[in-house]
């Protein structure tokens, strides 16, 4: 297996231009919004809106000005699927349509998905959607097939101010740590890595170097694996099985007496 | 999404719409009077088994119209049988660990059982000609089979569905980890009300049916079990509670009144509403499942 790669991207340097959009668009030929008859969100210079089956890379705009606007400064982040070390998709998709590759990432594979969107619901990031072309669940495949041909994916290669930087996950953990010390010294307290560590779904193999709470970034604080639930609720299920199961082996047997029960059918008549 | 009440608020909706909801009240149905039937069969008396044939009747033709539901809400309807087999490999496919994965095993296996008991129960109407097919009612030893194993897949049936919403990100959903419960409480009140309505409207064509006021009395407790598990599924929610506090909260307290409340009080002995009977609380409690579930399908996707 080849070294586990990924995407480091520094949120500070990005300066919005969504070359990154453009590439990953071109190169993975993903359809326009609405056959290209795009309507304008209203929320800043986003017009994306967000992460699905056809924007794998979506730049996010935040504004964060005083009312009269005379002190404020942009965020701008670049997002795009985590390809987490323990994948929420991954883990319930149910056809194996979702595999991890040799460059320990997460793909989709489009022509085993039947579309059932499980992956949707799971995904803690909101990363997933269908695709209305294919009708199938898609994102990001951190350009697995220029990955196999020697190649740095299209957006990380089109970004011009490199706030995405694409490596090994073991040489982006020591750029991210030492551009976080860099920053430090320079006064800005605020930066931190958000996803480098295992604590946060065994480490995310696209992590973010962010100066502000993840929820400004639209980031979950706390994201979990969906399957936290499942020895809970599928007990919690059986205890309910089981009361049913009670109710009705009680009110079928104690009846009193063994012999044929009288048509009772109409006790309960008015 | 500064003050989000959950990291759930930060996901994706599936877009799971009216068919997982239909889905989700007829493989309730589906389940729940299976199960029922079976417990009448196998803990009831030989004057029950009428009884315990309309569950089986009920049973069938949910099934198949859950299976038909799931297959037409799929991206891709004709890759169906890619959740059984894997595409690229052609061995099974399995994941004990997901829910979809397990219930479309479970939900293929629940369709034979269901089809043999529905095809026994015929058997003993005399409604098709072929005797053979009694065997496949208890206490003969192949309907002993396929009841004890039918009701344990149709409880799975009634009740993952629930456990499925909880083992994704979504808001609701995975912030409790009540549903299985709730769904498989739901889905036997439901289909004791279901049987019990049917066995009401047919009994002047079909003999009578002696455990029905028995099916009654205990729909009525399920209906309490349900309102208190229904409450704990509220508490358990804590601050995600505020994604109900609109129009669905209306919706729930129709679930909730009119629903769990009124079957109960016309249940009771002290109930002075005149003109109220089996049938209409029994519909009552229909409407009120299907509600339920469409409240807790659409209110997360709508976050």
């Amino acid at each position: 297996m080849a070294e586990p790669m990924g995407f480091f991207t520094d949120t500070t340097v990005c300066i919005g231009c969504k070359a990154c959009e453009v590439a990953c668009k071109q190169w993975n030929q993903l359809p326009s919004t609405n056959g290209g008859l795009n309507t304008l969100s209203g929320d800043s210079y986003d017009n994306t809106r967000r992460l699905d089956g056809i924007h794998w890379r979506h730049v996010k705009f935040i504004e964060q000005f005083s009312e009269n606007r005379t002190d404020g400064r942009w965020l701008l982040m670049s997002d795009v699927c985590k390809h987490c070390v323990h994948a929420a998709c991954l883990e319930v998709c149910p056809t194996g349509a979702i595999i991890r590759t040799e460059f320990d990432t997460v793909v989709i594979q489009s022509n085993a998905c039947n579309g059932c969107r499980d992956c949707i619901a799971a995904c803690p990031f909101g990363v997933i959607d269908i695709n209305p072309v294919s009708n199938t669940a898609q994102k990001c495949t951190l350009c697995y097939d220029r990955l196999q041909g020697g190649m740095e994916p299209a957006c990380s290669k089109a970004c011009p101010t490199q706030s995405i930087q694409f490596g090994t996950i073991r040489e982006l953990h020591t750029k991210a740590q030492t551009r976080v010390e860099q920053l430090h010294q320079a006064g800005e307290n605020r930066a931190y890595l958000y996803g480098a560590d295992e604590k946060m779904l065994g480490g995310l193999n696209s992590f973010y170097l962010l100066v502000d709470k993840p929820e400004v970034y639209k980031l979950p604080p706390d994201p979990k694996m969906p399957t936290r639930n499942l020895v809970p609720g599928s007990l919690f299920a059986l205890l309910g099985a089981v009361m049913v199961g009670l109710a009705g082996i009680f009110n079928f047997r104690n009846r009193g007496g063994g012999g044929p029960a009288p048509n009772r059918s109409g006790d309960s008549q008015p | 999404m500064n003050g989000a009440p959950s990291s759930t608020w930060f996901t994706t909706g599936p877009h799971w719409g009216w068919f997982i909801a239909l889905y989700f009240f007829f493989g309730g149905l589906a389940g729940g009077s299976y199960f029922l039937a079976a417990l009448i069969d196998l803990f009831g008396r030989r004057e029950d088994r009428p009884l315990a044939h309309i569950g089986y009747y009920v049973a069938f033709p949910c099934v198949a119209l859950s299976g038909l539901l799931l297959t037409m809400d799929l991206g891709k309807p004709p890759r169906f049988w890619h959740m059984l087999i894997e595409s690229n490999t052609y061995r099974p496919m399995f994941k004990y660990w997901s829910p979809m994965s397990i219930g479309s095993w479970v939900l293929l296996t629940f369709g034979f059982f269901t089809l043999a008991s529905f095809l026994g129960a015929l058997a003993e109407d005399d409604r098709i000609p072929w005797t053979a097919f009694r065997k496949l009612r208890a206490p003969a030893a192949p309907g002993l089979v396929v009841e004890l194993l039918g009701g344990i897949s149709g409880f799975y049936v009634a009740s993952y569905t629930g456990v499925l919403l909880g083992v994704t990100n979504r808001p609701i959903w995975s912030d409790t980890p009540l549903l299985g419960m709730l769904f498989v409480i739901s889905a036997a009140s439901t289909s004791a009300a279901l049987m019990t309505l049917l066995a009401q409207l047919t009994r002047r064509a079909a003999p009578a049916f002696p455990g029905m006021a028995d099916l009654h009395r205990m729909e009525t407790w399920v209906i309490a079990i349900e309102l208190l598990v229904f409450a704990a599924v509220v508490v358990s929610l804590g601050r995600v509670l505020s994604a109900w506090l609109n129009g669905w909260g209306l919706l729930v307290l129709i679930v909730v009144i009119p629903g769990m409340v009124a079957p109960l009080f016309f249940s009771s002995r002290n109930s002075r509403i005149r003109g109220v009977n089996i049938q209409t609380s029994a519909i009552l409690v229909l409407i009120a499942g299907f509600i339920l579930r469409v409240v807790i399908v659409f209110s997360s996707e709508r976050v």
